[in-house]
C-alpha cells in the first residue's frame, strides 16, 4: 500500500510559476518565508484590479463606488472569518499586522480587565512582539509576567506550564509555531489548561496560519493574531480574531473616525466590534489583497500545504543533520518549516553572506527573539524557512551552499 | 568562486578571523570601550594603554563575525606604537576606503599601514557588512574619547 498516495498532492514547481518574483529571479532559492512570504499573481493583480476598478473610501459613502468598495472590504472580512472558522464576521478585526493585533489586546483588553498582582504567562520562544506589549503592561499595571519553558529538545513543557498557572493567571499569550525553532506548540492543551483556571488565551498565529489549517473555534482560544504578509498577502494588513463577547467588553484602543455611534463634546458612544477597533481609514486594498491570498491558499488546500511543508522539513532536517559541524537548534517532535542552525567556527552573518552569493536567501541574527538566544547561549542563528513554493531542490542548493561555506572557512 | 566573495573573504581576513592577534584584555588599560552590533549580537571590547600621546598597547576581546574579528585584529596590529593623531588619521582613511568616501591626504609614514588594512576593503561590495568592519574602530574611537568610563557604542 502506498501511503504517500493518501497525501494531498502539491506541485511546488508549478505553484512557483504563480509567483512573478521567481520569474524575475530565476536562480533565487528563497528560504525566508518566515520573515515574509512572496506574493502570488492573484494577490498582486487583485490589489491592482481593486485600485483600477473598485476603489473609494469605505463606509458612509452614498455613491455606488463607495458602496462597492465597502462591499469588497466587508467581503474580505467574511473571507477571513471563514478561513479561520470564526463564528461571526464581527470577530475579525483588521489591524496593520500581528504586532498591532497583540498590542490592541494588551492596550484594550489588558487595561480594562487587569489589575496589580494579576499574572500573564508567555513561553520562552516568543517573538519580541508577544513579549514587549506584556512587559509594558506589567510595568504599567503592576502585573507579573511568567515564562513557561521549552525543554532541551525544543518541546513546550506542559507540566511546567501547568505548574505556573493559578487563580491569579488572567492571560496566557503564546505562539502557535516558533519563528526560531519551528516548534509547534500544543495550543489545544494550553487553551484547555488555561481555561480551567479562568484565564484567557491569545495565540500568535503569524507562523502557523500560512502552514496549517487553523480553526479558532476548535482551538477555543479567545484571541488569535495573524499578519497578512506572511500569509502570502500584502504588507500593512493583519487580523485579530477575538471571541465576540470578549471584543464586546473591550473599550476602543485608538479612537477616531469609524469607531463611533454618536459624538457629543461631553460624551461619545462607540460602535460595536469590529469597527470599534478600526479607527481611521483602514488599509482597504490590503484587506482585499489578503482575501485574494486566503483564496489562493484555499485553492491549494491547507492540508496539502502542511503535508508538503512537513515533508520538506523532514528532508531538510535529514540533509542538514548530515553536514559536519552544523548544529541545529532543537525544535521538538512537531516542528514545521523553520530550521535554525549554526555552523561550528563560522559566524551566522558570514554564513548568510556566503549563502547569498549562491543566491540562497536566508535570515541570520536573533530573529526578534533575544530572550531565546540568551537561553540557548548563542548570539544568533542562520534560519532557513519554507513556503509552499519551495521544494527539495531548494534544500539541495542550501546544503551545497553550506558545504561551500564550510570549505571557505575550513 | 564569486570574485566579490573572494575579495571579501581574502585569506588574510580568514586568517585573522580564525586566529585574531592581540586577542586578550590588557592588565592596566588607560582606555576601554565596548562596541555592540544589536542586529547580530556582536560584542567587542577594545583596550588601550596610552602613554603620553602614544598608543603603547592595544588589544581586544569579544565575539563577532569573521569580518569584525579580522578588522579588530588588524586594527590592533597597525595601532600599536602610533600617536593618537596618526591613529585618528588611519581611522578616517580606513572609513573612507570601506565606505567609498572621499580620501584625505595621508602622511607617507602611514601608507604601509593603510596597505595592511586593504584586505578589509572588500566589504565595499557588501553594504550590509560595512559596519562589521568599522565596529572595532568605532569602539577604539569611543575608548579614546571616554577613557576608563567604558562607553558602549552601537551600530544601530
Amino acid at each position: 500500500m502506498n501511503w504517500v498516495a493518501d497525501r494531498p498532492a502539491l506541485d511546488a514547481r508549478a505553484l512557483r510559476r504563480e509567483f512573478p518574483i521567481f520569474a524575475r529571479h530565476p536562480s533565487l532559492v528563497f528560504l525566508d518565508s518566515a520573515a515574509s512570504a512572496q506574493k502570488p499573481r492573484q494577490v498582486i493583480d487583485g490589489i491592482a484590479e481593486f485600485y483600477r476598478g473598485d476603489y473609494a473610501n469605505v463606509h458612509r459613502g452614498v455613491y455606488k463606488l463607495s458602496a462597492r468598495s465597502t462591499d469588497l472590504f466587508e467581503e474580505a472580512r467574511e473571507r477571513l472569518r471563514a478561513f479561520f472558522n470564526a463564528a461571526d464576521e464581527r470577530e475579525i478585526v483588521f489591524t496593520r499586522n500581528a504586532t498591532e493585533a497583540i498590542n490592541l489586546v494588551a492596550q484594550s483588553w489588558g487595561t480594562a480587565h487587569l489589575k496589580a498582582g494579576d499574572e500573564i504567562v508567555i513561553s520562552d520562544v516568543e517573538h519580541h512582539s508577544n513579549i514587549l506589549p506584556w512587559q509594558q503592561l506589567r510595568d504599567r499595571l503592576g502585573l507579573k509576567l511568567l515564562v513557561a519553558p521549552t525543554d532541551e529538545t525544543g518541546e513546550f513543557d506542559l507540566a511546567r506550564f501547568e505548574a505556573l498557572l493559578s487563580a491569579k493567571t488572567r492571560l496566557v499569550a503564546v505562539t502557535h509555531l516558533s519563528n526560531v525553532t519551528g516548534a509547534v506548540l500544543p495550543v489545544e492543551r494550553i487553551v484547555e489548561l488555561a481555561h480551567v483556571r479562568g484565564a484567557c488565551v491569545l495565540i500568535d498565529g503569524s507562523q502557523a496560519a500560512p502552514r496549517m489549517p487553523v480553526d479558532v473555534r476548535a482551538l477555543g482560544c479567545d484571541f488569535y493574531a495573524v499578519t497578512g504578509h506572511k500569509l502570502y498577502g500584502p504588507t500593512g494588513i493583519g487580523v485579530l480574531y477575538g471571541r465576540y463577547d470578549a471584543l464586546e467588553a473591550m473599550p476602543p484602543w485608538q479612537t477616531g473616525g469609524g469607531t463611533i455611534l454618536n459624538v457629543e463634546l461631553a460624551h461619545t458612544d462607540y460602535i460595536e466590534p469590529p469597527h470599534r477597533f478600526e479607527a481611521g481609514t483602514p488599509d482597504i486594498a490590503g484587506a482585499v489583497g489578503l482575501a485574494r491570498a486566503v483564496e489562493f491558499i484555499e485553492g491549494i488546500g491547507r492540508d496539502a500545504i502542511r503535508a508538503h511543508e512537513e515533508a520538506l522539513t523532514g528532508y531538510g532536517l535529514d540533509r542538514l543533520s548530515h553536514i559536519p559541524g552544523l548544529r541545529l537548534v532543537a525544535g521538538g517532535q512537531r516542528r514545521l518549516s523553520i530550521l535554525s542552525f549554526n555552523l561550528d567556527g563560522v559566524h551566522a552573518h558570514d554564513v548568510g553572506t556566503v549563502l547569498d552569493q549562491h543566491d540562497v536567501a536566508v535570515r541570520v541574527g536573533h530573529h526578534c527573539a533575544q530572550p531565546l538566544m540568551d537561553k540557548l547561549g548563542i548570539a544568533g542563528t542562520v534560519r532557513a524557512s519554507f513556503g509552499l513554493y519551495n521544494d527539495e531542490a531548494d534544500i539541495d542548493r542550501l546544503s551545497a551552499a553550506i558545504e561551500a561555506c564550510r570549505e571557505m572557512f575550513r | 568562486m564569486n570574485d566579490d566573495l573572494r575579495e571579501l573573504y581574502q585569506d588574510i581576513v580568514l586568517d585573522h578571523g580564525r586566529h585574531p592577534r592581540n586577542f586578550h584584555a590588557l592588565e592596566h588599560p588607560t582606555h576601554v570601550a565596548r562596541g555592540h552590533n544589536p542586529l547580530c549580537g556582536d560584542r567587542i571590547t577594545v583596550y588601550l594603554q596610552v602613554d603620553g600621546d602614544k598608543i603603547a598597547d592595544v588589544s581586544f576581546e569579544g565575539r563577532g563575525c569573521a569580518i569584525s574579528t579580522a578588522a579588530a585584529s588588524l586594527m590592533t596590529e597597525v595601532l600599536k606604537g602610533k600617536t593618537i593623531a596618526a591613529a585618528r588619521q588611519l581611522f578616517a582613511q580606513f572609513h573612507a576606503r570601506v565606505t567609498g568616501g572621499e580620501l584625505s591626504a595621508l602622511p607617507e609614514a602611514l601608507e604601509e599601514d593603510v596597505e595592511r588594512l586593504e584586505p578589509l576593503t572588500g566589504v565595499r561590495a557588501y553594504p550590509v557588512r560595512v559596519k562589521c568592519a568599522t565596529l572595532p574602530w568605532r569602539a577604539f574611537e569611543a575608548a579614546l574619547n571616554s577613557g576608563l568610563a567604558g562607553d558602549t557604542i552601537k551600530t544601530e
